[in-house]
């Protein structure tokens, strides 16, 4: 089991009801931290629109996650 | 270099900033707000990003441009918070020796921004609803705050 601090924005943010949050789960890659939010939170967005960082730094879903780690989950964006 | 601001955008002075002796020509984008979207309409947009990447992100996709379209200078602006109807969302302004590349960097600079940048636009619509833009799959799941 890791500890992993889940940041949510804009909509994420809205559906977790927080903008962060401290979760200890089994999970080895940033996709299995978004599926894990996913079925805590109930959102069904596809990984494919949205993007993913760890430490601030942009990461793929495939990045593995290390206990301590702070994940970002950022729903499709829309700049300009 | 990109940056981020809750204040106006004023693209005036903006402009000054790229003004060079060796420019023979400058091109700008503004991106305003609009009273419409989808057919619903639009009073408000709120914008919200995470400015520590954003920032990272806008200043690989201007060196990206720098590459492909030799210019002088180029700067970026875009604006985070509440936006009224007609407010400068985003300015991009290249200046360049000659206008193609100004023209081409200024493109390739807005278009990049809007789809990599982790920025979010929220719509505030007549009817009272609102809805994330982008974010129509979650809204069809019923879990958008208030998005019809």
């Amino acid at each position: 089991m890791k500890t992993i601090t889940v940041r949510y924005f804009a909509m994420f943010r809205e559906h977790a009801g927080v903008a962060e949050e401290t979760l200890t789960l089994d999970v080895g890659t940033a996709a299995d931290v978004f599926e894990c939010t996913k079925a805590r939170h109930g959102s069904a967005e596809p990984t494919g629109h949205c993007k993913v960082a760890i430490n601030d730094e942009m990461a793929d879903w495939s990045s593995v996650v290390s206990d301590g780690d702070t994940v970002l989950l950022f729903p499709p964006v829309a700049g300009g | 270099m990109l940056s981020m601001t809750t204040a106006a955008i004023d693209p005036d002075e903006l402009r000054k900033t790229l003004f060079d002796a060796a420019a023979g020509g400058y091109c700008a984008f503004e991106g305003w707000v609009r009273n419409e979207n989808d057919g619903r309409t639009v009073l408000r947009l709120e914008y919200e990003a995470h400015e520590p990447l954003a920032i990272i992100e806008g200043d690989k996709i201007l060196a990206e441009a720098t590459r492909k379209f030799p210019f002088l200078h180029a700067e970026c602006v875009h604006r985070t918070g509440i936006l009224e109807i007609g407010d400068c969302a985003v300015w991009v302004g290249v200046a360049s020796p000659h206008r193609d590349e100004a023209f081409s960097a200024c493109r390739y600079i807005i278009d990049e921004l809007k789809v990599r940048l982790p920025i979010w636009k929220k719509e505030h619509y007549a009817d009272g609803h609102s809805g994330w833009v982008n974010c129509e799959r979650c809204a069809q799941h019923g879990r958008t705050s208030s998005a019809a």
